[in-house]
This record gives structure tokens, sequence and C-alpha cells, in this order.
């Protein structure tokens, strides 16, 4: 099929897919879909179902986080190559965040009730998938410390 | 060819004094003073601790009577001479507001020239420690340079050890074979009194030829040579060998936070180590605002503000201000200036309140490897 | 004076020179020019820093952060958080400093020639690093890939934003600037500084790096940058430790063997990568 092809080199693109054996590619492609988001449109919204994770091919996503009576604050953004979203991952599988496209932004989407399934009767695809999101989740552990630790205060002399 | 040993009889040892101060010296040397033998002006022999030794120990020093009429029987001052080498407060300038801005005055006065009588090898020793460090890079503290280069030196050999002496071991004494003016090694025997004396350098050739003296008998020698053997030989305690490289290789042992339990920061090995070197600047005005003055004062690294960047002090834990001391000293001197920045005198296992010996630390760290 | 001159003067003395011009950079940050009072110029090689005296108060060290080619005015680029710091601000045009410098070693910008550059800079560590920029940026045909990476707190905590958008205007060079939170109309990336490291798109063979900013963030920084495969023996940092001195003889700026002031404040990373392991050190 033309589009699974397209959408099979698109993943071939993005650092995810890397050492990934194109039998689980193919896998993962008939769950994908390509997306596209205009600057301020929303990916998805904290509290929604997370059923979907998505592979940036470009632009950049906000990561953000409101309060009443408060503005946004966007707490982390994810650009080209980046992974967005691991709530799909873990119960009660809600989104945690708002992510809002900041720019054009182009995505490989993955739905993830069909991934998970594919994920239960192929062990090794679950386990390429789940050692692609452990650094990710990684990743935003640490970044979370380093940013709760404050690294530019007290500063450098100047 | 060493020059050949002469001796100087006791009674014609205060023309060395008259001699010194002729030439323009201001003499120091050990005197008795408030319990204790300090460097200090003394004009003449008669004002050197006569009969008087003294007892230490890990957080004990006392004077004690050593019934003879040795004037140089005593081990060393509680001191060294980095008190007159690089004086515990040193004002650097004066400033003056002016418009806008401010001008700087300098001191002209001239360094002082010493003659320090009684110099002990790790006194010695310690000197030229000092000498690399305000000397020996590629910035120079130019009064220490010129008090130094001004300066006499008249060593004694010691005739015993004492207690925290350890200059054996870290290659600095008892005895010294440079660096000194005139080497003096005090004999006494039933009444006889003299000094086997030798110069090491043109200005102790030239002062010792104007002394009255007569040639070393083979006694003498032989006596000056005994009592320097029983100071070597006498030393109850020994730096480790190899100390540097441990200790470089340890500066996450667990010992540091055992010395910790027992060190009371308060910084007293620091003020008696006759190398240690550490400074701070301190800055004031007068009460009208229009004068400011810069004094530079010894610090200590046992201090918390030693450390202290913007966001805190580097250096929070006892345990690691004392690693700081002992690897400075021991270890990452010998990087900094090639030798280590130990003489063995012992005054830090002395004066340390509570007795911290500074070679024990170091077998306990060898021990705990 | 010229440098020579000032090598032969006693290291202690200081050099009165005159604030000419006052520009306020942040909420505590400022940035001062200086001319020597009675004329002449002042020449430093960039990373280097100098003792700055302000009446009656003391001094402190603080880097260089103007373009090493143009030695008619010295630049510092200062925050206020201390006594001498904060007396330092309160001066006006007009009146004096004092300055003992330059110190310290510089960052090697004329040895990474050939070489891509990156240049990772945390908060109020741009500063150090604005000469090695100018400088390298004065020289980008020796270059490769010059990349500045750049992480700040928030959007208004970014220092020097208007030069950082001049350079990341020019073709030839990559600039990416992160803040760790920031408010809607910030277009920026948000994230840690190390983010930045991944994609900037340097050769990591054939590549130096310049680190620094707050000693956390440069070891975080590092372990990104070696992680992008860039050897050790290739990255530079700039040190902080208290100093009374500058020339290596007060003993305050001890870390191991190396006296920041003169051993440093730029060190080659494999050199020092053991010290930034031990606590309290």
């Amino acid at each position: 099929m033309v589009q699974v092809d397209n959408l099979g080199r698109i993943l071939e693109e993005h650092p995810f897919a890397e050492g990934l054996e194109p039998a689980l590619k193919e896998l993962m492609i008939g769950c994908a879909a390509n997306e596209r988001f205009e600057a301020g449109q929303f990916l998805f919204r904290e509290g929604g179902d997370a059923k979907k994770f998505y592979l940036v091919r470009s632009g950049v996503v906000a990561v953000e986080v409101h309060a009443p009576g408060r503005q946004a604050l966007t707490v982390e953004t994810v650009d080209d190559g980046g992974v967005l979203g691991w709530s799909w991952l873990v119960a009660p599988h809600k989104w945690t965040f708002d992510a809002r496209a900041q720019t054009l932004v182009r995505a490989l989407s993955f739905d993830t009730t069909c991934l998970m399934r594919k994920m239960d009767s192929d062990p090794i695809l679950g386990y390429q998938v789940l050692k692609r999101f452990v650094p990710v989740m990684a990743h935003r552990l640490h970044a979370a410390r380093m940013q709760m630790f404050d690294l530019y205060g007290p500063g450098k002399k100047g | 060819m060493p020059d050949r040993q002469a001796v100087i009889d006791r009674k014609d040892l205060g023309a060395l004094f008259t001699l010194l101060a002729d030439e323009g010296y201001q003499t120091i040397g050990p005197k008795p003073y408030d319990g204790a033998i300090v460097y200090a002006p003394i004009s003449s022999p008669e004002e050197l601790p006569k009969g008087i030794g003294d007892e230490e120990e890990g957080g004990h020093y006392r004077l004690t009577q050593r019934g003879d009429a040795k004037l140089f029987g005593h081990t060393k001052p509680v001191q060294g001479l980095k008190a007159h080498l690089y004086p515990a407060r040193q004002k650097l300038w004066s400033a003056e507001k002016a418009g806008h801005g401010f001008r700087v005055v300098k001191d002209a006065a001239p360094q002082p020239r010493y003659a320090f009588i009684g110099v002990r090898a790790c006194e010695l020793s310690a000197m030229l420690v000092q000498d690399r460090v305000f000397e020996g890079g590629p910035y120079v503290d130019k009064g220490y340079a010129e008090r130094r280069k001004n300066c006499l030196i008249v060593l004694v050999t010691c005739d015993h050890a004492g207690n925290a002496c350890f200059c054996a071991s870290q290659g600095t004494g008892p005895d010294a074979s440079e660096g000194y003016d005139l080497k003096l090694a005090e004999v006494v025997d039933g009444s006889r009194h003299v000094f086997v004396t030798e110069a090491g350098s043109d200005k102790g050739r030239a002062i010792l030829s104007k002394l009255s003296k007569q040639d070393a008998a083979d006694g003498d020698v032989k006596a000056a040579a005994a009592n320097l053997e029983a100071a070597a030989k006498g030393q109850k305690r020994a730096m480790i060998a190899g100390v540097a490289e441990l200790l470089a290789a340890k500066l996450e042992s667990p010992h540091w936070e055992d010395v910790a339990k027992r060190c009371m920061s308060c910084g007293n090995c620091t003020m008696v180590c006759p190398t240690c070197f550490c400074s701070t600047m301190e800055d004031a005005t007068d009460l009208s605002g229009l004068k400011a003055e810069r004094t530079r004062k010894w610090d200590s690294c046992f201090s918390i503000d030693y450390s202290y960047i913007h966001g805190g002090p580097v250096r929070n834990t006892a345990g690691a201000r004392y690693r700081q001391w002992m690897t400075h000293k021991l270890s990452h001197w010998v990087e900094q200036f090639g030798v280590s920045g130990c003489v063995g005198c012992g005054r830090c296992i002395i004066w340390c309140p509570v007795g911290i010996d500074i070679t024990a630390e170091a077998k306990a760290i060898l021990k705990g490897a | 004076m010229n440098v020579a001159m000032q090598q032969l003067a006693d290291p202690m003395d200081i050099r009165p020179f005159r604030i000419e011009k006052i520009r306020k950079e942040l909420a505590d940050t400022f940035t001062m020019e200086l001319v020597p009072e009675g004329g002449g110029s002042f020449a430093f090689k960039p990373g280097q820093f100098n003792m700055l005296y302000t009446f009656g108060a003391g001094e402190v060290p603080i880097s260089i952060s103007g373009d090493p080619a143009d030695p008619s005015k010295l630049v510092h680029t200062i925050r206020r958080v201390g006594a001498i710091t904060q007396a330092i601000g309160n001066l006006s045009e007009g009146m004096a400093v004092g300055v003992r410098g330059p110190f310290g070693t510089p960052w090697p910008v004329e040895e990474a020639f050939g070489s891509d550059l990156v240049i990772l800079a945390g908060g109020l560590g741009l500063a150090p690093l604005r000469p090695a920029i100018y400088m390298a940026l004065a020289n980008r045909h020796r270059f490769g890939k010059v990349v500045l990476l750049y992480g700040s707190r928030s959007p208004a905590e970014i220092l020097f934003p208007k030069e950082l958008e001049k350079w990341r205007g020019r073709f030839d060079t990559k600039v990416r600037v992160t803040v760790d939170r920031a408010e809607p109309g910030w277009g920026g990336h948000v994230g840690v500084v190390t983010k930045l490291v991944t994609g900037a798109g340097f050769d990591p063979m054939h590549t130096v790096a310049f680190v620094c900013g707050p000693e956390i963030m440069m070891r975080y920084g590092i372990q990104a940058l070696e992680q992008a495969g860039i050897d050790s023996s290739s990255i530079y940092v700039s040190m902080e430790r208290n100093m009374k001195c500058g020339i290596g003889l007060c003993g305050h700026c001890q870390w191991g063997a190396p006296f920041v002031c003169k051993d440093g404040p730029v060190f080659r990373f494999d050199e020092v990568a053991d010290a930034f392991k031990v606590r309290e050190l």
C-alpha cells in the first residue's frame, strides 16, 4: 500500500526507528498516521484519554500546564526528532499536560490501542518499543530534577 | 672544600650581636616570654633562654629548667619566622577620595633587615619552602622577597629532639647543608662552653672573619656531631613514606570524617605552621569615608569563609577543611611547588587543642587503605 | 601603561579606571565599560578576569565580557550578589573603580581553529564566554561549524538577548537558546540546556567545546557533550572559587593542586575531571 510505504519512509527518518528490525517497523506502521498541526492547535489536552503518542518530524510542540488565575506555563518543548507522550503506557492512561503546537508541526502519530495489542501478542515488539520509551522517560525525569534544582542560580561569577 | 671549623667561645658570642647591629641588622632570636620561647628582638646573648628547655606533646607545651648553661637548649620557638618575613598583618596601601575617583598612596618605608639568630634546620627549610611560594612562580611577593634578601641567618643545630619533632623523616633536619650564613653548634662540656661555627655564605664568612675565634678541638666537633645524631635518632614521630601519593588517592577516605569528630576547626595548626601562607584582604574606610586602607592578613583554610563563593562555602564540613589542610600540606604542595609543605617541626601537633597528630592521621589513612 | 609594563609593576597594585558607561542587563545584572584614568589601553585574552576594587568595600574577581579586539575599553558584566558587587553596582558613570589584572588562563580559541566550535553557556556564564564568541566570529572562516547553546532560567533572565538574536541571524552560526520555564509568547525551546546538545549538528570527532555556567550546569552539560561523542580532552570549562589575590599567593582558590586563579579559571576538562567528582574539594 502506497500510504504504508510513505509512512515507512517517514518512520525510517525518525531517530526512534534506529536499529528497529523491518518486520517490527512494519507492525508499527500498521498503527501509524501522518498528522499536521497548525501553530496554536492542541495535540492533546490534560485529562483527555491518552490513546496516542507522537514522533515529531518537524516543528516545536510546547508541553504546558495551566492553573486558574495564572498564565499557562511551558515546562518543556519537543521538536524535530523528539518523542511526545507516554501517558498511554501508564494507567489510568490520561494526559497529564497540554501539548500545543508552537509552530507548524508535522508528526507521525500512533494509535496505542492498536499498538498495545500488537505489543501484547509480540513481546519482542513490546520490548523494543519500551526500550525506546524508557530513555525518554528517564530524560524527562532527569530534566525535571535539574529544573527543580534550579541550575542557573546561584549563578556564575560575573 | 668545606670551611675549616672554628669555635667561638660563649663569652665572645656577644660580639656577634654587636657586629650585626653595627651592620644595620635588627637581631631576632629566641627569648622566654610569658611561659614560652618566642622569636623576638634581642640585643645580647643575655636575653637568650639560658638553661631553659621545653617539653612538648600533642596539645601540650611547658618550659623546663635544664640545669645547665646552654643558651639554645630548647627545641623551637612556638612560632616560626614567617611572622617576620610575612607578617600577620601587612598594610598594602591606603587610598583617598579625589574628585569622582580616588588616589592610591603606597607606603615607601624600606623593608627591615633582620639577622635571625638561633634558627633551627626545620625553620630554615620552612623559609626555603616559602621562598618557592612567594618568589618561585610567575608572580612574586615583593615585600617578602626584599625582607628575605635582606636577612641574615645564624643557624643553630639541635642537640636533642622534641617529642613532636619529625624533621628527620621529612629530610628537613636536624642538620642543614645550605641556606644559612652561619651555622653554630653549641657544645657544653664542664666549664668549656663554645660554639662550633661554620660559614655557609660570603656574608657569613665576612662576619666570621671579624669575630674572635679559635680552631675547633677534636672533642668539640665530635660533641657537636653526637648532639646532631641524638637529635635525629631521638625523634619519636615520623611521617610515613609516600604520603603525597597516598593522600592524593585518598580524598574520599572515611577517615576524614573521623578527624572531623575531633578537629575543632580552630586553625591553630595553620597559624603555627611555618610554611602556611594563606592570606585574606581587609578593606576599610575611616569614619569620614574619605580614606580607605587595604590590609593583608593571615587566613586559615579552617575558617568557613575561606572557601566562600556566592551561594555558600565550598567546604562546609570540618572533615573537608581538615582534608584541605593536610592534603595541601603533604600532597598538593608537591605538585604546586616541587617540595612537601611540611618540614616536620611538629608545631601543629603541639598547638592543636585536642592533640591531633598529622603523622598519626597519615598512618591511619594508610591503614584504612 | 601597556601590558608589559603592567607585569613589571607590583601585581597587588591597583590601576584606577573611570566608568564610562553603565548598561542594565537584567534585574540584578549590569555591564560597565571602563577606561583607564589618564589614558592607555587594556589588552586581555578571552576568559581572563580582573580583580575589581571599589573604594573601601574591597575586591572581587570578575571575568571580562568585552571584545579582546578592542583594548580601548574594558568591559565587565556583573551580578549584584554580595556586598562588593552591590557597592560596585551603586557607582555611577564618571566614578572610578580599581583594576588588577588581567589574570588567569584563556579560552583556547586559536587552538580550536580548524575544528567545529561548540559554546555551551548557562545563566551568567555567557559573560565570560562572550570575548571568545567575539573572537571566534571575527575568525569565522577558520572554524567548521560554530554552535552556541545557551540555557537560562526564564526568558526574562536571558543575558545579551539582542546579541544572541544578531548571532542567530548569521547564516554561518547556529544559536540555540532554551529556558527552564516560559509563559506563552516565548517561541523558543523550553527544557534543560543539556537537551540542546542533541541535534546541534557538530562533528564530535572534530569539535572543541567551551563550557561555562554554574558548576552543576557544567557537570551535566559536559555529560551531554561526552554522550554526543566529544572527547574530554576537547572540552574546556571555566571554574569559580573564592579569590583574594588573583596571583596564586593567598591560597583561597585551591581546587586540589591547581590554583583556579593562575592555573585556571579555564581548564581542559580531562585534567580536572577527577576533581569535579570530589565533594567539597
